[in-house]
């Protein structure tokens, strides 16, 4: 059965593209296609009904954010999501210190939903969207 | 054409020493031996997203101004502030950083670098129990059994493997990469068979995998000869492919799981099946290798320091090693991200007492990570001016914290034209440090290395170092003039 909205751990960290995105511009495409997306484990996709590259809604208590949905290949990471550092990751990021100053970047709980329909936004309008700059 | 060679890498923390970069007409036209970073940033610095003169945002928008009004401009903000932020420090020479201690002591300012949301939580650990660890060449010479534990080099460090641990050839230890390559083919021949067995060409034939992940089965591959190498992570990562064996872990699990390794090594019996999802069985064998090895060595990243337990996680990995080292050798280095973060912990540290989160505000040096950390102070909305130096905080930092920076009068040093130039109010083009600039950085494993020139920066462009001494001087002659005023009324 075709879930509407599914829970699960939002993992954010470096992939080699972000890597290779961020030396070539935080306005490149390359930047851009890195961290504007979203691995999700295969039958997590299946459960949602979403095929690679669909976009997704990923919501936090912190915020939501408009993502490309991209299969983990390298293993099955059920109920695990991971988006590469930037600002589409910290939109949903939480800010909890824990009083050491470090937000809590890795392993705080999520809502994935499918909405192939919008948009994810550039970095510019994604900025002016948050910020209003 | 020039060729220069033993040059620098700035970019992350293993700062490779031997890129071979090739020059015509004062730019860089070919990169070899570096990673694939590497080569983006030599041959895309240059790039059409390169801020070419300093930038004043006038009207909302971001306009080109001299030199010297922008020096000005940034002086009043920083001047005229009573709490201001001095943020970034990574990515810049030790040279750089060392003025900016001087500048945040003469604003009364914040000075945090970028390992507030990096490794500060191990920065904390460390200073509660210590930390045994050496130096990279060490490691690469003699270390037998290589841990990475909630890191992925492949992605991060993507040289770190070949150049300090187990793809390089030491003195007594071999390196793996024949045996690697050759279990990547056999791989790949299995995957061939069970395709061919799919499509009915091939109709029996019994399985034979390579146990090298704990979802394949109880480990063999940790009793292999030679270098050893175990990845812990919660995914399986690039990094966990090439490994001898890769234990998956819960997430925010790490502590629990090392705990129980602790008492594994200390022979104690876990009451248990498992732990953090990890089968006690599977444990015991990565005990066995922990001790049984002959120079152990543990590297950790993110993985450890953003996730539940943060700075306890770091702790409890170097209490690890400690126990560790009653049986066996054994030392542990935290994976540092940028090439220069090291060198920043160590200028704060050399200057004023601490490594980061730094607060001047009382006329000397505070340090309280949790108050002092720039994060918090953005979301205590208590900053009233930012100074970012080769940073990208609002790519970076959480929406709550960037909104209230955002609010600030912001001044930007940065090569490139990144989030975080887009929102600024002030925003100075600076020389590339490592290609445009030399300077000093120093490595993960805090030995020092210099970073070379190749380059000259395009004209009018100038380094972070002569920037921040500008604007030093500048806020200095706003400060005494407020002085004498003050003296005269």
């Amino acid at each position: 059965m075709v879930e509407q909205k599914l829970n699960v751990t939002l993992l954010t960290g470096r992939t080699i593209e972000q890597g290779v995105g961020k030396e070539k511009g935080k306005v490149s495409k390359e930047y851009f296609d890195a961290c504007s997306m979203c691995y999700m484990d295969a039958d997590d996709m299946k459960k949602l009904g979403i095929k690679n590259n669909t976009n997704i809604l990923v919501s936090t208590p912190d915020g939501s954010v408009v993502l490309r949905a991209v299969r983990y290949p390298r293993s099955a990471t059920p109920g695990l999501i991971y988006i590469p550092y930037g600002p589409w990751a910290n939109a949903v990021c939480s800010d909890k210190t824990t009083s050491i100053g470090m937000p809590s970047f890795k392993g705080t709980p999520a809502e994935v939903e499918p909405t192939p329909d919008k948009q994810v936004l550039t970095i510019e309008k994604l900025l002016m969207k948050e910020f209003g700059r | 054409m020039v060729v220069v060679n033993s040059v620098s890498c700035p970019i992350c923390g293993c700062l490779c020493d031997d890129i071979e970069i090739t020059v015509e007409n004062n730019e860089v036209v070919k990169v070899k031996n570096g990673c694939a970073i590497c080569e983006s940033k030599f041959l895309g610095y240059r790039g059409e997203h390169r801020v070419k003169t300093p930038l004043m945002r006038k009207g909302g928008k971001l306009v080109p101004v001299s030199m010297d009004e922008a020096v000005h401009a940034a002086a009043e903000v920083l001047a005229n502030s009573t709490y201001p932020i001095l943020y970034g420090w990574s990515s810049t020479s030790s040279e750089a950083q060392r003025i900016g201690v001087e500048l945040a002591e003469e604003i009364g300012g914040v000075l945090d670098n970028t390992s507030t949301v990096c490794h500060g939580p191990s920065i904390l650990g460390m200073q509660e129990v210590g930390i045994p660890t050496c130096t990279l060449g060490q490691i690469r010479h003699r270390a037998d059994l290589i841990i990475y534990w909630g890191c992925d080099p492949w992605s991060a460090h993507p040289r770190h493997l070949e150049r300090y641990t187990s793809f390089t050839e030491g003195r007594f230890e071999k390196s793996e990469w024949k045996a690697y390559m050759q279990k990547l083919k056999s791989q790949a021949g299995q995957k061939k068979l069970e395709s061919a067995q799919k499509s009915g060409f091939v109709k029996f034939r019994p399985h034979v995998h390579a146990k090298s992940c704990i979802a394949n089965g109880v480990p063999q591959t940790l009793s292999k000869e030679g270098r050893k190498l175990v990845v812990i992570d919660v995914r399986k990562t690039m990094t966990a492919q090439m490994a001898d064996y890769f234990v998956q872990v819960e997430p925010n699990k790490d502590y629990e799981l090392m705990q129980a390794l602790r008492a594994l090594v200390r022979d104690e019996e876990l009451d248990v099946d498992q732990v953090a999802g990890v089968p006690v069985e599977y444990l015991k064998e990565v005990a066995d290798a922990l001790v049984n090895c002959e120079f152990g060595v543990v590297f950790f990243g993110m993985g450890l320091t953003q996730s539940a337990g943060k700075f306890r996680n770091i702790e409890v990995a170097i209490q690890l090693v400690r126990d560790l080292n009653a049986r066996t050798k054994f030392v542990i280095m935290p994976m540092r991200g940028h090439f220069n973060v090291a060198g920043a912990n160590i200028v704060s540290a050399w200057q004023s007492g601490y490594p980061y989160a730094v607060d001047f505000s009382h006329g000397y040096p505070r340090y309280n990570p949790g108050e002092t950390s720039v994060v918090d102070i953005l979301l205590r909305h208590e900053s009233d001016a930012v100074l970012v130096v080769a940073s990208d905080p609002v790519a970076n930092f959480p929406r709550e914290a960037v909104k209230h920076l955002v609010k600030n009068p912001l001044v930007v040093i940065d090569p490139h034209m990144n989030a975080t130039s887009l929102m600024g109010d002030v925003v100075f083009p600076s020389a590339f440090v490592g290609i445009e600039v030399g300077g000093t950085a120093y490595r993960m494993d805090r030995v020092p290395l210099p970073l070379k020139k190749v380059v000259e920066p395009p004209k009018g462009i100038f380094s972070d170092e002569e920037i921040l001494t500008k604007i030093l001087a500048e806020v200095k002659a706003i400060k005494s003039k407020k002085t004498a005023k003050k003296a005269e009324a």
